[in-house]
């Protein structure tokens, strides 16, 4: 993207903002990122532990906000829901850009037959309605958090594979290239100790924009009712299995749904902030 | 997903300017296979769908001899795979989309009846899209560096995050619970009823795929706005509203017209969730009951709809682009 901010004026006046955001946006992911990692020790009660006979509650001392209908602790629900909320995104994120990163490297550097298979697998699958595929195939399939997780790594490598590639087309006719192949070294040479580096950091911005896109994706099968197990501590599984209580005790909800949001936005802002300085 | 996806030429075609017809044929030729891929992958749901096909279109039905023989016929489980995929699919040209489950209704009925409240929360849905996203797009680039601008593209931020069914639990939860300004469920009789009821929908969903269409048209305008033929026109002394609607606003709009596919598909993926979250009785929330039943026919039904529908848009934008593009028309650059 061109950044027309390129005369000293408009970054002068931008960079100290945007620094702030991002600074709070790093803080919060840490945050979340703190609660699922240590999770069991800060949250103050088990998240399991079922009171049947007092059901939903609004917020009150003993429960910050309050209870579902099982009676378990929404806060300490909210605390472990962090881990399904950061892991399974890491993995999409990571392992859709690991297939994307191979596939757009040879599809760029090389051309012709093997790019034109590429990315007619890239252009069938960005034709296809990609959020209603993972519903369905997730939903049919059965299996999980982790048939989501597959899906979605499928699903995202394709979009992820273009990237790869336009940003090594970039790079194809730079100097350094034509240097490296006088030299004479070996074409997976070039593509992974040479090119790959140069494209790395625009890679890495577009993992972190994906992990905040597989965030949403994987909260909202939860909130389906698919993909995640019953029971079990997730965001968006909150928001299926509380949608009933918004009266009762609506924190059961705005809590983890909140936290969707502000995660999500943390993630972006970080994302953006990473594509504006590598991609110019 | 990502924005800059749709940069170029997805059927590796350049023109000249003899062959647009050629271009409108190559495209419709290759909206057929992708057709095809996409009912024979619905087609395997039966197949894929964990367990035996028999007992899946079952569903709570008593299995006596006699149903599971009329299921075995009904859907051809004795022929060869091939054989039953093109019987399901000239029995689908005919317009019959089987029997659902529950309640042995005809597929089709269940679709038409659900089908109203869709296109209306979509087509409401799209209204706001479209008018405030350019309008915030545009006030954004040229305003570009203030206030303004960071709040605009703070917003497009907070949309992208903010997945429709989230959006619409805080809503819901301050329109219809605190304020009680709009009502909490139902999808009302009559237009203006019905307007009423699906503003909040129609309000979550927008908001989510409202950032696409900001950032594109901040974009699309900036990139404008510095062209040399806006200094020409400036200097010709053209008044600053001809410039911006006139010419920049009308050439920002060509990236939106490509990203219309994302778009609508991003309306009609949302709007499954947004039925969900307001309980309305669309065709969203039917796939995913009949997702939660497992009652493949239903489900068969409503994503062959949707999926068709995508492939249509798709098909449409590319041509609306070849035609509106006059560059791509007569060849001089690839679309």
């Amino acid at each position: 993207m061109s950044s027309p901010a390129a005369d000293e004026g408009g970054v002068e006046e931008l960079r100290p903002r945007v620094a702030a955001t991002v600074l709070i946006a790093m803080l919060v992911l840490a945050t979340v990122a703190f609660s699922a990692i240590l999770g069991d020790k800060i949250a103050p009660d088990s998240p399991f532990l079922q009171r049947l006979g007092t059901g939903d509650t609004p917020p009150s001392l003993a429960h910050l906000a309050g209870t579902d209908l099982f009676g378990r602790d929404v806060l300490s629900r909210v605390i472990y829901g962090a881990r399904t909320a950061l892991v399974g995104p890491v993995i999409v994120a990571a392992g859709s850009f690991a297939i994307a990163t191979v596939l757009g490297l040879v599809s760029g550097y090389f051309g012709g037959l093997v790019d034109t298979a590429i990315m007619r697998w890239v252009d069938v699958m960005l034709a296809l309605p990609g959020p209603l595929l993972a519903v369905v195939v997730v939903g049919i399939v059965g299996g999980g958090y982790w048939t989501a997780v597959a899906v979605l790594v499928v699903l995202f490598s394709a979009p992820d594979t273009r990237i790869v590639r336009s940003a090594v087309l970039e790079q194809r006719p730079l100097p350094y290239i034509e240097a490296a192949r006088t030299l004479g070294l070996s074409k997976t040479r070039i593509l992974f100790v040479h090119v790959l580096p140069n494209v790395a950091p625009v890679i890495l911005a577009y993992v972190i924009l994906d992990f905040a896109f597989a965030l949403v994706n994987l909260a909202g099968l939860s909130f389906l009712g698919l993909g995640i197990e019953p029971g079990a501590p997730d965001w968006g599984r909150m928001l299926f299995e509380n949608r009933n209580i918004l009266f009762s005790n609506p924190a059961a909800l705005l809590l983890p749904a909140g936290m969707i949001i502000v995660t999500a936005i943390s993630i972006n802002l970080i994302g953006d902030w990473l594509l504006e300085r590598f991609a110019r | 997903m990502h924005l800059h996806l749709f940069e170029a030429d997805p059927w590796g075609t350049t023109m000249t300017a003899s062959n647009l017809v050629m271009f409108l044929a190559r495209r419709f030729a290759l909206a057929i296979p992708l057709l095809l891929i996409i009912s024979f992958g619905i087609f395997a749901l039966v197949h894929i769908a964990p367990g035996d096909p028999v007992r899946s279109l079952l569903g709570t039905r008593a299995a006596d001899p006699a149903t599971i023989a009329v299921i075995r016929a009904r859907y051809h489980l004795d022929d060869p795979l091939p054989v039953q995929y093109g019987k399901w699919l000239s029995q689908l040209i005919r317009g019959d989309l089987g029997v659902s489950i529950q309640g042995n209704r005809a597929v089709t009925r269940t679709i038409k009846d659900r089908l109203g409240v869709t296109v209306f929360l979509t087509l409401m849905s799209s209204a706001l899209v479209l008018g405030p996203g350019i309008l915030l797009g545009a006030v954004a680039a040229y305003r570009q560096g203030t206030r303004l601008d960071r709040l605009v593209v703070m917003l497009g931020v907070f949309g992208i995050s903010s997945p429709a069914f989230v959006t619409g639990i805080f809503l819901l939860y301050v329109f219809g619970v605190l304020l009680r300004w709009f009502p909490i469920f139902g999808s009302g009789d009559g237009f203006f009823d019905r307007a009423w009821h699906l503003a909040l929908p129609s309000l979550a969903l927008a908001i989510s795929v409202m950032a696409i269409v900001i950032k594109i048209t901040r974009a699309a305008m900036i990139e404008e706005l510095g062209q040399d033929y806006v200094t020409f026109a400036r200097s010709r002394g053209l008044s600053p509203h001809r410039i911006l609607f006139a010419y920049v606003l009308r050439n920002s709009l060509i990236p939106l017209v490509t990203a219309a596919g994302i778009i609508i598909v991003g309306i009609v993926a949302g709007a499954i969730y947004v039925e969900v979250t307001f309980s309305l009785p669309g065709l969203g929330a039917l796939t995913v009951d009949a997702i939660q039943k497992r009652d493949i026919p239903t489900i068969q039904g409503t994503v062959l709809l949707f999926s068709t529908f995508v492939v249509l848009v798709n098909l449409g934008v590319d041509v609306i682009y070849a035609m509106i593009d006059p560059r791509i028309r007569f060849g001089r650059v690839r679309p």
